[in-house]
């Protein structure tokens, strides 16, 4: 199955169109493609006419091209006419925005075009779905321009059973400074779904971190994805909805009441070296540290920290989330205490956290990170950075990440995430430390860098 | 493959949508599990020649193909010691709905562990280990594998168990064999992957480990509809 017509579409055609009405999934796709991505689009409506001075054509056979993507935004009933006549002009790909099949009560509608496809080996996406976006490349989501959030190209690539979950997804990523490779909104997923995309992203080169919303599979589909993603070299994240559904089923074994759907779903998740992200939070922390950083780690942190209290909700942190917090060697902690300066030597705790205070300034960040960067008592650093110490400059940032890249070791920082400290954060993720705005979010990046190397 | 023979009980036990007791301990024992020596009796007097041949203390419970549930009707009677009290037994156990006889069983010893499968729509065939017993859905110490397990994954499931210091020797008790266990586990889960077709679940509860062996003292399997 060959999916790149539909993430690198040179020509597209945009099947459903209305001539009069400009707020029309259609026209609103046909218009933030044309002329904006590198893709030539081309309008097609029964009815032919034009829109806006440019042809409509009545069929996208009648397309004087050959058509890499074709949109479908037409009323459920005509889409297997649609498909038909693209089959028979030779598309390469699809994806079915309109509504109206399984969801809808219509799984014999949606069955045929599921048939038709699989024949003529016409991949398509959805029905009942956004379709894909990709940075600089093209947009199917009939979401006006001017309304959507877009996050910068990145490393992530997010697949998602519902659209608004995606899109939601992107403004997160955006505000988390989180770059997308793609984002795919795969609706009914009734032919395109998680596994055959997993296998395309796999080796996808601006694909990084491959996340999933997944609300169910289908029967037996469970199984084969998550074989699939254990051999695949690229982390995956999951997140899951639906925990609680169906678990008051009246079942007469006892393991039937035991391992009830999720249980079972979150048990052979993480036997298959899947990250299951168990909130929008973890999600969003797990992407942003596993497209910054690709080796797994044992989970023994290291933390440094301008203030006592960020340490010890961090040393809690640590704890729940299964990662050690080691005490430092008398030799680890004595190098600590020869490159600080001397009024904070005096005064900087220097166990695990590494305490520097409020007196300290970037030379004494930078001394303590190298250290623990070089010493073999810890795999992994978290900088509980206080913007507001007098001590700490807007170089921070680009200096612990060439520590971190010199030493091997995964940094993550917390900085408080206002306007106002917004250099400072880019000085971290701009030079590829993560940066987590909340203490508990730097930890969930540390453990999920842990977690890769658990099964 | 399935041979022969737990094709047949298979197939018989498909009436009543579960396998009886004694053919489910049948279809373990043919797959290489160990199990309690045991028989079944109708009478009082089969009872007692049955109970003497593997010796007292034994277990009694009742088979029936309306009890699913053996605890629940007071079905399960451990520690009988003596002629009188297992023919007692009998008398009681007769008059449960559909009673099809008494399986008198040898008292074995042990931690108790409950070795589950689950056919999940999403996943197929999941291996369950618990601790086992009548609490076993209070207590909800479980851990939970898709099948078939490699002997890592089976080791990893004990360890995560809460109560995994009870199998590793616990204040002076002896550890069970987690060879023997690991390696129950792993067969299961190959049985239960060539099973997957015809069976709904499995309970085998209790397990009882010590530390020789890890012995099938029960067993329920649920067919599919």
């Amino acid at each position: 199955m060959n999916l790149k017509p539909l993430f690198e579409p040179k020509t597209m055609a945009v099947i459903g169109i209305s001539a009069g009405n400009d707020r029309h999934p259609a026209n609103v796709i046909y218009a933030k493609n044309n002329h904006r991505y590198p893709v030539r689009v081309y309008a097609v409506n029964p009815r032919g006419g034009t829109l806006h001075n440019e042809t409509i054509y009545p069929r996208v056979s009648e397309i004087p091209a050959r058509i890499d993507l074709a949109v479908i935004a037409t009323r459920a009933e005509l889409v297997p006419d649609v498909m038909a006549d693209c089959i028979a002009a030779g598309v390469k790909s699809a994806t079915v925005i309109s509504g109206g099949f399984s969801e809808g009560g219509r799984v014999d509608l949606q069955d045929r075009i599921v048939d038709m496809a699989r024949e003529a080996g016409l991949p398509f996406i959805g029905p009942n779905c956004l379709g894909v976006y990709v940075p600089s490349r093209v947009d199917t989501f009939f979401l006006p321009i001017e309304r959507m959030i877009k996050p910068e190209a990145g490393g992530v690539t997010f697949v998602s059973q519902s659209g608004g979950i995606l899109v939601d997804h992107m403004i997160k990523f955006a505000q988390q400074g989180v770059g997308m490779a793609k984002a795919v909104s795969i609706g009914n997923k009734a032919f395109v779904r998680e596994k055959e995309l997993l296998a395309y992203l796999s080796h996808d080169p601006a694909t990084k971190v491959i996340a999933y919303y997944i609300e169910g599979f289908g029967e037996g589909e469970g199984r084969a994805f998550v074989q699939a993603a254990d051999v695949c070299a690229k982390p995956v994240v999951i997140m899951k909805s639906g925990k609680t559904a169906a678990g008051n089923r009246a079942v007469s074994s006892h393991t039937a009441s035991l391992a009830g759907d999720y249980a079972s779903f979150a048990a052979a998740v993480a036997q298959h070296n899947i990250i299951e992200a168990a909130n929008e939070n973890e999600l969003v922390s797990f992407c942003e540290v596993l497209s910054s950083y690709t080796r797994p780690i044992e989970g023994r942190i290291g933390i440094i920290t301008g203030s006592g209290g960020h340490g010890a909700m961090a040393v809690d942190a640590c704890s729940l989330a299964g990662l050690a917090v080691p005490e430092l060697s008398d030799r680890t902690k004595t190098e600590i205490q020869n490159g600080l300066s001397e009024s904070v030597r005096a005064i900087a705790s220097l166990g695990n956290p590494a305490d520097l205070t409020g007196s300290a300034v970037d030379d004494d960040f930078v001394a303590c990170a190298r250290v623990l960067g070089a010493s073999p008592e810890i795999d992994c650093v978290v900088v509980l950075l206080l913007p507001y110490i007098p001590g700490v400059s807007l170089d921070i940032g680009v200096r612990l990440s060439a520590v971190s890249r010199q030493s091997g070791k995964p940094f993550i920082a917390y900085v408080p995430h206002v306007e106002k400290y917004n250099m400072l954060i880019e000085g971290f993720e701009l030079n590829g430390i993560p940066a987590s705005s909340s203490i508990e979010g730097a930890v969930l990046m540390a453990k999920a860098l842990a977690r890769r190397s658990s099964c | 493959m399935l041979n022969r023979e737990i094709k047949a009980i298979l197939e018989k036990s498909r009436k009543w949508g579960w396998v009886l007791e004694p053919d489910a301990q049948k279809i373990l024992s043919l797959y290489g599990f160990k199990t309690p020596k045991f028989g079944v009796a109708a009478t009082g007097g089969e009872a007692a020649v049955i109970a003497h041949k593997i010796g007292y203390p034994v277990v009694a419970k009742i088979v029936s193909p309306a009890v699913v549930h053996k605890s629940d009707v007071k079905g399960v009677v451990v520690g009988i010691k003596d002629d009188e009290t297992l023919i007692r037994t009998l008398e009681r156990l007769s008059g449960i709905d559909g009673f099809a006889g008494m399986l008198i069983a040898e008292t074995v010893k042990g931690v108790e562990l409950i070795i589950g499968a689950k056919n999940d729509f999403q996943f197929g065939p999941m291996v369950l280990l618990g601790m086992g017993g009548v609490g076993v859905e209070i207590y909800k110490d479980v851990s939970l594998r898709m099948a078939p397990l490699k002997p890592k994954d089976a080791e990893h499931m004990i360890g995560e168990l809460a109560a995994r210091k009870l199998l590793t020797g616990y204040r002076g008790s002896t550890p069970v064999h987690l060879n023997a266990l690991t390696k129950t586990l792993v067969h299961f889960s190959k049985r239960i992957m060539e099973l997957a077709d015809v069976v709904e679940s499995v309970d085998l509860n209790p397990v009882m480990c010590n530390a020789k062996s890890c012995i099938v003292a029960d067993a329920r399997i649920m067919l599919k509809k």
